[in-house]
């Protein structure tokens, strides 16, 4: 299926509001759960969950309930979580990954990390200083998908991704430059930005400085 | 478990001794991040000289040249550890600690499971990336092989 039809696949507002439940959450997610926070049936909830997975915008996987397993557990429920491919679509068609790639591969040759994220420091507090709302809001906004987790706040999206796997020190140090950028344009002077790699998460964590560890 | 292994290796030069302040911050991490590989899944062996806790006394090369000799059971698994885990940081920092390569400095190559590489080997491999580029008996993270010889999707 093409970029065009997955995200045409989002035009049914209440299949946006099980996309939009599904992939805001730590763990794959059930027709039951997805249902009650869209409040659907169930069946339709399935429905549109299974629309969204041929459409490639979410995956499946099939798994026992944690703590049951061997004979007797029953059928592996059938899980849904945020799709692991990207989907981009720009009309008219504009390439913005292969420049990306090209220019990260030559600032990784030149050794111009530092440049780079003194130049990322300087947009982010641009940002910063114009944005509206809080930080949450503003890097939702920015699709880092934030949620609070342990008194910090972390993004469960990594809006370079693309770029940050072929080049994880390089874009990541830039990430970080930018957010502490952004806080600092914000004039949240209260918060820090610090490295927390994970797996599958953005790299980078919001902390308060009171209660840095 | 898989029939093989990778093997990865590591080298820098150091632009300060480890005893040298401006090292500090590298030296302070080494025991919580090998710590964290010892624990990461996937985590094989590392090689570790006669202190047994890192290999920071093995100098193939020059007094400034340290090395990280390691197997995982994936790609994946080494990638994770690396990348996205605590480690990274130290990924980032590394310029303030190591002088900038000129050359490749990691090298990856499969090897069966259970053996364990020794540094000349893994020397050669390295001088073989530097010499062919990307082959399947010496390659790199972001141009990877399959242990079959083939090119691995990224």
């Amino acid at each position: 299926m093409s970029d065009v039809e997955a995200i045409t696949a989002l035009g049914d507002p209440v299949r946006r509001r099980v996309y939009d439940y599904v992939v805001a959450q730590d763990h794959e997610v059930g027709r039951a759960e997805a249902a009650d926070a869209a409040g659907i049936q169930r069946t339709l909830a399935a429905f549109h969950l299974d629309r969204l997975a041929e459409a490639g915008l979410l995956d499946v996987v099939f798994r026992r309930p944690p703590g049951r397993s061997g004979p007797g557990a029953g059928r592996p429920a059938k899980l849904y979580r945020r799709s692991a491919a990207d989907h981009v679509v720009s009309l008219p068609p504009r390439d913005y990954g292969t420049p990306a790639a090209l220019l990260a591969e030559v600032v990784d040759a030149l050794g111009a990390e530092g440049d780079l994220e003194r130049v990322a420091r300087r947009h982010g507090r641009a940002v910063g200083e114009t944005a509206e709302g809080g930080v949450e809001e503003v890097l939702a906004r920015q699709g880092y998908a934030p949620y609070r987790a342990d008194g910090a706040v972390r993004m469960r999206n990594c809006p370079f991704h693309a770029v940050a796997r072929e080049f994880p020190p390089l874009v990541c140090g830039m990430n970080l430059a930018l957010v502490e950028g952004l806080l600092d344009g914000m004039g949240e002077t209260g918060l820090c930005a610090r490295m927390r790699a994970r797996p599958g998460e953005c790299c980078v964590e919001i902390a308060s400085k009171n209660n840095d560890d | 478990m898989t029939d093989h292994h990778l093997a990865q290796l590591n080298v820098g030069r150091l632009r300060w001794p480890l005893d040298a302040p401006e090292s500090a911050g590298f030296v302070d991490g080494l025991k919580p991040i090998n710590a964290l590989a010892d624990a990461s899944p996937g985590f094989v062996w590392r090689l570790t000289d006669e202190g047994g806790q890192d290999a920071t006394s093995i100098h193939p090369d020059g007094d400034d040249m340290i090395v990280n000799l390691s197997v995982w059971e994936s790609r994946q698994a080494l990638w994770d550890f690396t990348y996205r885990s605590d480690h990274l940081e130290y990924v980032r920092r590394r310029r303030e600690w190591f002088q900038r390569p000129t050359e490749p400095i990691m090298v990856l190559w499969w090897v069966p499971a259970g053996h364990l590489p020794s540094l000349e080997e893994a020397l050669a491999r390295l001088a073989r990336l530097r010499e062919a580029g990307p082959v399947p008996e010496a390659f790199t993270l972001r141009r990877p092989y399959e242990p079959d010889g083939r090119l691995a999707p990224t």
